[in-house]
């Protein structure tokens, strides 16, 4: 399946299946997520890429009656393991919802929440964390002059790149993105994306998208899914040019989803 | 004209002339108090004590004993409620258990406050061995406005939306830090403005009082939370009712009637100024 052999596997999933409540909504899930590169989910709506995604920082605990089968691990460690802290193992993975959600506090309090949580107090170290993490988002030219204004004063577009500072805050090794840009518009999605290349070279990146185009546009590799299932994994550019499996083809021609 | 456009527009008259009877209603009540009250207010009513069986003098001593009562009831009920609210929207899972609870805490709302007095009789004054006192009134307070605390807390709390919890756990926060810093500062004020209308209810109740706390007369003023008070809504109730001569004291009546309406129309203000800021501050 991984084609890259020299590249380092960052997460690996054996035989997991996931149910909500008795409706199972993964079934047999097997794959490799190398690190530092772009992984592409993509399916129909309902195809369990989302949930799929919040497996990988067990954000799936917060919903009642929720269960996994299987193994994930990460950098060779089981997140379901027994040991495994989720408070540490959600400082690791971070996460961009789809509908952008900062907190209704000042621009800098957004960023600064999570390292305030792990223990930094010095202002200076706050403010040296906020800068950075707004200047790898690509915010801070636009909001260096206004950084204790209400964050819910940003575009929807800046509002977004905000949690993504926000989630780099915390250093993560790996950030998933759940359909990051499809609240917003072409000129804002773009930022996005080219902020999704400049992150790669720091961070495995995951990301759910429904947009086909965005995912051949940022992903080094596509793992596409159908009714809980993976159908096919592979480089991006396979997937989309001569993908193995007929209902590959289907979805990313548009015959369906 | 179309008869379904008759109908619309006879609905919406009948409908607004019912809100109008409703208006009218309060309005004269609180009209008829004000006229009949105001003249009798003065600082010696205020701020002294009742003479000849309160026929003159004041009701400073009903009015500091509603106001002990008031803050004993804040202090028990608002953690307790507060507490349970959060327990059951953001910990509790959804069980029998829980199911349960909430079906109890709604009958608790339904159970007529007099009921709410014997209950306080049995357990505070009696079993407890209270005595009559501020304490077992205001923890028989407490009991009553209980359901209108979690009800009122559990709204906010669930008003706070969901994406503000999952942010703050995708960084890394745990569930009482998320809770503590991202859900309660937001919940707080709607959980307050819930809790105030509820104590504006305790502070004008009179049977929850009558069997646990309440004088009609008392010589001094009490000095520690097992002494008796006298409080408004009693002190109210016996002189229009219980005076041998109800009648002819009927400005003293509408003096305590209005006091008492002050009283809780203040609570609401102050629970609806707080609203008002805090929503302003807060905005998502």
């Amino acid at each position: 399946m991984a084609e890259n052999q020299e590249i380092r596997s960052k997460i690996h999933v054996e035989n997991m299946n996931f149910f909500y409540g008795s409706v199972q909504a993964l079934f047999d899930i097997n794959i490799e997520l190398p690190e530092k590169k772009v992984t592409a989910f993509i399916g129909p709506s309902g195809c369990g890429k989302s949930t799929f995604l919040r497996t990988l920082n067990r954000m799936n605990d917060i919903i009642d009656g929720t269960r996994l089968e299987g193994k994930v691990l990460i950098d060779g460690g089981d997140i379901y393991g027994p040991i495994t802290d989720v408070v540490e193992l959600r400082r690791k993975v971070g996460m961009i919802f789809q509908k952008s959600n900062p907190f209704p506090k000042s621009i800098f309090d957004n960023i600064a929440y999570g390292p305030r949580l792990h223990g930094v107090k010095d202002k200076g170290k706050l403010m040296e964390i906020v800068e950075s993490c707004l200047v790898k988002s690509a915010l801070w030219d636009e909001v260096k002059d206004r950084l204790d204004k209400s964050a819910m004063s940003l575009s929807g577009g800046q509002q977004q790149r905000l949690c993504i500072a926000r989630a780099l805050a915390i250093n993560p090794d790996i950030v998933l993105m759940d359909e990051p840009a499809s609240a917003l518009d072409p000129k804002s999605t773009l930022k996005i994306e080219d902020l999704i290349g400049e992150l790669r070279k720091d961070y495995t990146i995951i990301i759910v998208t429904h947009n086909m185009q965005q995912a051949g546009r940022v992903s080094d590799n596509t793992a596409f899914f159908y009714e809980g299932r993976l159908i096919e994994y592979g480089a991006t550019e396979q997937i989309f040019t001569k993908p193995n499996e007929k209902q590959t083809e289907d979805y990313i021609t548009g015959r369906f989803g | 004209m179309t008869g379904k456009r008759r109908s619309e527009k006879f609905a919406f008259w009948l409908m607004r002339s019912i809100t109008y009877v409703v208006v009218i209603f309060i309005a004269y009540i609180i009209f008829k108090i004000l006229i009949n009250g105001l003249p009798v207010i003065s600082w010696n009513f205020l701020f002294s004590e009742p003479e000849k069986s309160g026929a003159e003098g004041g009701i400073l001593p009903a009015i500091l004993g509603t106001l002990y009562l008031v803050i004993g009831t804040i202090l028990v009920a608002l953690p307790l409620g507060m507490f349970s609210a959060i327990y059951l929207t953001e910990y509790a899972k959804q069980s029998k258990f829980t199911q349960t609870i909430r079906m109890a805490i709604v009958t608790l709302a339904g159970v007529p406050s007099i009921v709410f007095g014997l209950f306080g009789l049995g357990l505070f004054v009696i079993t407890l061995d209270f005595g009559a006192s501020i304490i077992a009134g205001s923890l028989t307070l407490a009991c009553m406005i209980l359901p209108t605390i979690i009800v009122a807390s559990e709204e906010s709390l669930k008003a706070v939306p969901k994406y503000m919890r999952e942010g703050s756990l995708a960084l890394g926060a745990t569930k009482w830090e998320t809770i503590y810093k991202n859900v309660l500062p937001y919940a707080l004020p709607g959980m307050m403005t819930g809790s105030i209308l509820g104590i504006g209810r305790a502070a004008g109740e009179t049977a929850p009082i009558l069997l646990t706390a309440a004088a009609f007369f008392l010589p001094e003023l009490p000095s520690s939370v097992f002494d008796q008070v006298m409080a408004l809504p009693y002190h109210l109730y016996i002189l229009a009712t219980q005076h041998p001569e109800a009648q002819k004291i009927l400005p003293m009546q509408y003096g305590t009637a209005l006091v008492l309406l002050l009283l809780v129309v203040g609570l609401n203000l102050f629970a609806v100024i707080i609203r008002i800021r805090v929503r302003r501050k807060y905005k998502w």
